[in-house]
């Protein structure tokens, strides 16, 4: 490769939170012209190496060059004036504001607002964006939101910008636009970095992909020299194989029967539309759907916790009988002697409780056992120490607050928490949402485990590839209602992708 | 250049220091502006202080009191706190129980035994604080209607009906006060342990070590931080958070009408419309000063106590306004919450900026 200056070079830096090393001594090359992808596993720094570059926090020791002079970065105002913009998981726009007058909030001089509007519209034509300025952010989609954040950035002169998982919100179609966008920018000639844990998006997107394991720097290549499994080795630090395997279901028998379900929003707009299905011991069944099609509606209701218009939910004991769920709170159902585990898609904002630690989070199922009225932390610390071995989960201890942990760590909590009570039937939504490979076969292999110890399991899920592999029926929703129900092992994407967005798919 | 950043873990030792320099650099500061305001030394303001709370072994007696006092109402209103259920209403609270022990010292009066009377008072004035306090607790969990606003009227509501009730038994003719209650036979007075200040010390030492083990060990204590924390949580656990809303209030108004009761049975054998004196307001600065530890609460209030008596102490010995005091007050207090940002966040000086700057 030729001799270039690099527009951003980080040298030895190295950022400590407490006793934590987050970044240990990190070298990192941002070129113009290039995407860059940065992989790693959860909680291995990727995050906090570019909150350096983008000022929200300051390194302790190394240095930052752009183009090649050395630079302090000390506040996100500091790495705007130097050109680079980062947009961040959570979006932050004010949602009763119009895209333009997000665009030129804070922003110094006069405020013009048909010349922001004029310029937006410049710069989305030049990259292919499609924004109004004139909409207002709590009409937009999440895709949309993205968009306003990417075009504030650039509004503001940045030519280095970094995304932190952008596709972590999106849908297929979307991510494909982003991508366009993204190497439009490229084109044009500016730096882009792509926080990611998806392979198939390093490969399809990226020039140049860069390494991180806990912490510090193992190396960058050209993406079109590497492979999955080398990128997934060096991130791991050791071979690692990727393979889910799918045993077939042994004696399934129906344990979860939904009969013409209909659940409404508080607008009155039908989010399921007569959903009917059974799902059998020892088996996935695995839920695909454009996201907001109505899973988290459908899991919710089975949990208890949405109330539904019309149709029945009964569970099936062992003996045949059947119980009916709907109308019975969490606890209630709980007291049938049901064993609903539940992972929902909010980790933090539902499931956990992000200032309390590892034992009093594992106590969260269990702390009403027994008549006394104080709870018994014996047991959940034992718990938590079990879980902390058997899933790996990295933390400094178990009287740590799971909001200091990193998103896969805080995952495998919630779901090692939910297995724990040896459920009968096992919820999931998005279960590895924002976990890197490792965590996520991990997730995968505890699914499967639950399958075969006869456990009713429902996945949702969003990347097909996944559930293709993983799920031994499939169960798609389009706009509510049932799409079709296929078998996972005989079905290929473009169906289930076909059925997705089109109510019975191909056969119309 | 100046850099902030949040701290990780910080050690208690560490923690403990930055808050006593915190005393220390407010102590100072108030010296120094006693010297330079009113040429009085700080030593003379400093014992006056002292000699306010601990001059006399009556003193003493009277400052364990009145902590003892401010500590109950802290106590109260920190299981609310806990579950982020911004109680303003201790005020209300602990008049409301007041009125409600008075109301039964007035008309029991040569109707019942000394023992019927006070248990009487004890039940109606529990009763009466928490009603007061679970009937905006019921509203926050029905409706989600907002506990400050609702829990500050209810002050009002509270003030008024103590207020009405002044007129209606005032005693002598025409004072709008209603005076000391049953002066000759002491009906409904409350036994001396003692002397007359050890029973309300006793009741709040109690008070600390069960609400300690109430919100730290109990699946109660458990339940309302969880609700606190996350109240999406606690509904996808099964926990009934409309129901934990309004036990917690019941307790935080029951403990605020024990208070009432001590303040009418024990100490004052009246009630008026000042007897809770801006202490259900006090309290709320105690339990964050503490952040919601009883254990803590005990110096909270303790510190509080000290000044504010120290501050009247001032205007006395001194000859100044009590209002000075109360200005010494609010620096020092001023230091203290103001610690807590060196406790979570760690200031970071380089000198590497001027260097680079001059490149840029």
């Amino acid at each position: 490769m030729e001799e270039r200056i690099p527009a951003v070079a980080m040298r030895n830096i190295t950022k400590r939170f407490g006793s934590v090393v987050a970044s240990d001594k990190c070298w990192l090359n941002i070129y113009r012209g290039e995407i860059l992808a940065m992989l790693g596993e959860n909680g291995s720094g990727k995050t906090t190496l570019m909150n350096m570059l983008s000022g929200v926090y300051f390194p302790d020791e190394g240095t930052i060059a752009i183009d090649g002079r050395e630079v302090v970065i000390s506040s996100p105002k500091d790495a705007f004036d130097l050109g680079i913009g980062m947009i961040h998981q959570h979006f932050k726009l004010v949602d009763v504001f119009t895209a333009a007058q997000n665009i030129v909030l804070g922003l110094p001089g006069k405020l013009d607002l048909a010349e922001a509007s004029r310029k937006i519209r410049e710069i989305c034509d030049r990259y292919g964006f499609a924004v109004d300025p004139d909409q207002k952010v709590y009409e937009m989609s999440v895709s949309q939101k993205q968009t306003v954040e990417i075009v504030k950035v650039l509004y503001r002169g940045a030519d280095i910008l970094i995304l932190d998982e952008p596709t972590a919100v999106l849908t297929p179609q979307e991510t494909d636009k982003l991508f366009a966008v993204l190497r439009n920018m490229r084109d044009d000639g500016k730096a882009i970095v792509i926080i990611t844990h998806k392979m198939h998006e390093v490969q399809d997107l990226s020039d140049r992909v860069a390494v991180l394991r806990k912490g510090h720097f193992t190396g960058d290549m050209l993406t079109k020299d590497t492979n999955v499994q080398e990128m997934t080795n060096m991130m791991v630090g050791r071979p690692v194989e990727l393979n889910i395997n799918r045993p077939e279901p042994e004696d399934p028998k129906p344990r979860l029967e939904v009969k013409n379900l209909t659940v409404r929003d508080a607008d009155g707009i039908a989010k399921l539309d007569d959903v009917s299905f059974t799902v059998n011991t020892g088996e996935i069944l695995g839920i695909a759907g454009i996201s907001g099609c109505g899973q988290k509606e459908l899991l919710e209701a089975i949990a208890g916790l949405q109330p539904t218009e019309t149709g029945s939910i009964s569970y099936i004991e062992n003996n045949g009988e059947k119980e009916e769920l709907i109308g019975k709170d969490p606890l209630e159902i709980k007291k049938m002697g049901v064993a609903l585990s539940f992972v929902p898609e909010d980790r933090l904002g539902m499931g956990l409780v992000a200032n309390m630690d590892l034992i009093d989070n594992m106590m969260l199922r269990s702390y009403r056992q027994g008549k006394s009225l104080f709870t018994n932390r014996k047991a959940p610390n034992k718990l938590a120490h079990q879980m902390v071995d058997f899933l790996e989960i990295v933390t400094p201890s178990v009287e740590t607050p799971v909001r200091r942990l990193s998103g896969g760590n805080v995952q495998k909590v919630l779901v090692g928490r939910e297995i724990s009570n040896a459920p009968t039937v096992l919820l999931t939504a998005y279960a590895t949402r924002g976990l890197d490979i490792n965590s996520s076969y991990t997730i995968y292999d505890l699914v499967t485990q639950q399958k075969m110890r006869g456990v009713a399991v429902i996945y949702v899920g969003e990347d097909l590839d996944v559930l293709l592999e993983l799920c031994d029926r499939i169960l798609v929703l389009c706009g509510g209602k049932v799409s079709g129900i296929v078998d996972g092992r005989k079905t290929d994407k473009r169906e289930v992708g076909a059925m997705m967005t089109k109510l019975g798919g191909l056969q119309e | 250049m100046i850099h902030i950043s949040k701290r990780g873990e910080i050690s208690a030792g560490k923690a403990l220091g930055i808050r006593l320099l915190a005393i220390v650099i407010g102590i100072l500061l108030c010296s120094v502006l006693t010297m330079i305001t009113t040429g009085i030394k700080p030593v003379e303001i400093g014992k006056a202080v002292i000699t306010g709370s601990f001059g006399t072994m009556r003193k003493t007696w009277i400052f364990l009191q009145k902590t003892s006092i401010l500590l109950l109402i802290s106590l109260a209103v920190t299981p609310a706190f806990k579950m982020r259920c911004w109680n303003l209403g201790a005020e209300g609270q602990v008049l409301i129980g007041a009125m409600a022990a008075a109301a039964c010292m007035v008309l029991m009066e040569g109707k019942a035994s000394n023992g019927a009377v006070i248990a009487a008072m004890t039940v109606s004035s529990v009763l009466a604080g928490a009603i007061w306090a679970a009937i905006p607790g019921f509203f926050k969990a029905r409706f989600n209607t907002n506990e400050t606003l609702f829990t500050l009227m209810m002050n009002y509501v509270a003030t008024q009906i103590v207020a009405f009730f002044c007129v209606e038994w005032e005693n002598p003719k025409g004072s709008c006060q209603i005076g000391v209650i049953n002066q000759k036979s002491n009906l409904g007075w409350f036994p001396q342990l003692v002397n007359r200040y050890l029973l309300v010390i006793v009741v709040a030492v109690v008070a600390v070590i069960l609400m300690y083990f109430y919100l730290r060990y109990s699946k109660h204590g458990y339940e309302l931080a969880v609700v606190g924390e996350s109240e999406r949580t606690a509904r996808y656990v099964g926990i009934k958070v409309e129901k934990v809303i309004v036990r917690t209030m019941l307790l935080s108004g029951a403990v605020c009408g024990i208070t009432g009761l001590l303040l009418v049975g024990s100490i004052n054998h009246t009630v008026s419309t000042t007897l809770a004196g801006g202490q259900g307001f006090t309290a709320v600065m105690v339990s964050w000063l503490a952040q919601f530890n009883p254990l803590a609460m005990i110096l909270a209030s303790a510190l509080l106590i000290v000044l504010g008596t120290g501050a009247n102490e001032l205007a006395t010995s001194c000859g100044l306004n009590a209002s000075f005091g109360d200005i010494l007050t609010g620096v020092l207090i001023f230091c203290i919450i103001g610690s807590e940002f060196f406790v979570n966040y760690r200031i970071h000086f380089s000198k590497k900026h001027r260097e680079v700057k001059a490149n840029v």
